[in-house]
């Protein structure tokens, strides 16, 4: 049973615009060979875009790995910091702490964390200031 | 119909299996067994991108040939919007409708002119639909199809009108019928396509049970005949005037006129066949928000940019842009006395063909993907197609399809015959001791 999973990993470098999104869409690719509905690979790819981009903006890189299993998909996405103060408000809709600059780029409207828990059926965040965040999200197939 | 049908073709005896259609190919549709190519068909979309790369003009579309046309006692003549733009100094369309004409055809009916209603049917469509933003053209068959294989959750986004050649088509037929008393079938009707795309829709149709096209020429084909025909005819003073359309029907030959004939400003026209995929995936993972409507072309430049052209397509938008001058926004002519009815939508569900999965169920699916892991470890990674595949990956997954072997990797042959003549060189060595 253990071995019945697909484990993808990928190095998450801060403010890397240039391949940011790359591994929401190598997990998008790879899924689109796998017997998962249509449905559920567009909101993996999508919460997995939002939490890579968050990486590469706010935090100061880290690791994206995603496990594949028969009956869920699992992402797990870990970085070195700064961290979230306050979780709960991060949560809320159109709250940002984005600089002008990202603004600028067509970021931080505030949507991203949302727009994760809408898409998959678990999401989990460790943070606090000073130190790194965890976010796990689980879809079930 | 489980497996496509589509126009383009391998001449075998020109084929020298080398990598160019392979590499091209955006569906990864081609591989070289045996030094020939072969196009799995279920993963064509009829780009034609092969067919523009061989060197040795082994890839070909088929259609029909000019004598076809003699099976019919009426024909008429179907000319797509973008070959008008196949000539130079035309001064008007209707040269070209009147060159049909004394081609031997007995009708002309601009698929410009349908374009227009279709233009009009979309602009009420869009109105309409706006919980489904943005909609997505369907006039180019490639991009139908290859939404429907890789991007199955943009199939709610494409608008389900029937395309201009089809429209034009049943107008054609219906006035033909009026016109002459005939019976359906002793009426040709004859679409002048510019691309295979178009011949795949006309013989395997897309939303749609079946085509009014009876019979589909190549603009290439036929271009020659019809340079003839025009230069008989363009000292002539009043000739009949044939046309059906105005500025925005013939627009839609290049890209961004279709989007043009919507009259907003809300759109994003992508043509090139890359470059649409991009958008496509960028529309999936719903980073493009927004707009209205997206108009995609698989060729560059659109329509004037199809394979079976025969104008450099940036000249040929030149010469659309010089056409339209003249002309009227819409010939209202058509537009205004054509009813809407439900035939001019489609009547078929557009599915989904999961082509590229491994494995029937998630377990196989996982298993599958694992040995492609387990394969491409042993491979050098280069990417060279030497094996008949585009790419290791690819090679790999046809392994564990069943359909190639670890042996079609030349590196991996060549690593055994060095260790093959290690292993006798020391044999050797032995028996000498
Ligand atoms: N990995 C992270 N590390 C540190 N802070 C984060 C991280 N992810 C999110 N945040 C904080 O949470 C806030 C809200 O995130 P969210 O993704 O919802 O919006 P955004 O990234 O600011 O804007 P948008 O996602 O709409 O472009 C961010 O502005 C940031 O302060
Ligand atoms: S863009 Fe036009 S010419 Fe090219 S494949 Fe599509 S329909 Fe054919
Ligand atoms: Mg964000």
């Amino acid at each position: 049973m253990l071995n019945d999973h697909i484990h993808l990993s990928y190095e998450i470098v801060s403010e890397d615009f240039a391949r940011a999104g790359e591994a929401a869409s190598d997990v998008k690719r790879v899924l689109k060979k796998m017997n998962v509905k249509p449905d559920i690979v567009r909101k993996v790819a999508i919460a997995l875009y939002e939490g890579e981009i968050n990486m590469v903006i706010h935090s100061l890189g880290g690791t994206i790995d995603v496990y594949i299993m028969p009956n869920e998909i699992q992402m797990k996405l870990e970085d070195i910091g700064p961290g979230i103060e306050d979780i709960d408000k991060a949560m809320e809709e159109g709250y940002s702490t984005a600089s002008e600059t990202i603004r600028n780029m067509g970021f931080g409207a505030g949507m991203g964390l949302p727009n994760m828990k809408r898409y998959v059926d678990d999401l989990d965040i460790k943070s606090g200031l000073g130190q790194g965040t965890r976010i796990t999200m689980r879809v079930i197939l | 119909m489980d497996n496509f049908y589509t126009a383009v073709r391998l001449e075998e005896g020109l084929c020298r299996g080398c990598i160019n259609c392979i590499k091209r190919c955006p569906t990864q549709a081609i591989r070289v067994r045996n030094s020939k190519a072969v196009i799995k068909t279920e993963f064509c979309i009829s780009c034609g991108e092969c067919i523009r790369i061989c060197p040795y003009h082994a890839k070909k579309s088929i259609f029909d040939p000019l004598a076809s046309l003699n099976q019919f006692d009426y024909k008429v003549a179907l000319p797509a919007p973008s070959l008008y733009a196949q000539f130079n100094n035309l001064g008007s369309t209707n040269l070209v409708l009147n060159g049909l004409i004394n081609m031997g055809f007995d009708d002309v009916f601009e698929v410009s002119g349908a374009a227009e209603i279709v233009s009009a049917l979309t602009r009420k469509y869009i109105k309409e639909h706006r919980d489904r933003l943005p909609l997505i053209s369907t006039a180019c068959p490639t991009i139908t199809r290859l939404i429907q294989i890789r991007f199955p959750n943009l199939i709610e986004n494409l608008i389900p009108i029937i395309s201009p050649v089809d429209l034009a088509a049943h107008l054609a037929k219906e006035r033909a019928i009026n016109n002459t008393g005939l019976s359906p079938d002793k009426i040709g009707i004859v679409f002048i396509s510019p691309c295979p795309a178009k011949v795949s829709a006309v013989k395997n149709p897309i939303g749609i049970e079946k085509s009014d096209v009876n019979l589909v020429l190549s603009m290439e084909n036929i271009y020659s005949r019809l340079l003839v025909s025009l230069n008989e005819i363009k000292n002539k003073d009043n000739l009949e005037d044939l046309t059906m359309s105005g500025k925005i029907g013939i627009s839609w030959g290049g890209s961004g006129g279709e989007a043009g004939g919507l009259l907003s400003d809300n759109y994003l026209a992508a043509d090139g066949i890359e470059n649409v995929i991009r958008i496509l995936e960028d529309l999936e993972d719903e980073k493009l928000r927004d707009l209205e409507f997206i108009e995609l072309n698989a060729c560059n430049g659109g329509c004037v940019g199809g394979v079976l052209t025969v104008e450099n397509p940036f000249l040929a938008k030149v010469k659309i842009k010089r056409l339209r001058k003249n002309m009227p926004l819409e010939k209202s002519s058509l537009t205004n006395y054509i009813e809407e009815e439900p035939y001019m939508y489609w009547s078929k569900e557009i599915e989904y063909k999961p082509v590229y999965q491994l494995g029937g169920n998630m377990h196989e699916s996982i298993n599958m993907l694992r040995e492609v892991e387990t394969i491409l470890e042993k491979f050098p990674g280069l990417d060279c197609g030497s094996c008949g595949a585009p790419s290791c990956r690819a090679l790999a997954e046809d392994i564990v399809r069943g359909q190639a072997s670890e042996n079609n990797c030349i590196h991996i042959v060549r690593d055994y015959i060095h260790k093959l003549s290690e292993d006798i060189y020391l044999l050797d060595a032995k028996k000498i001791n």
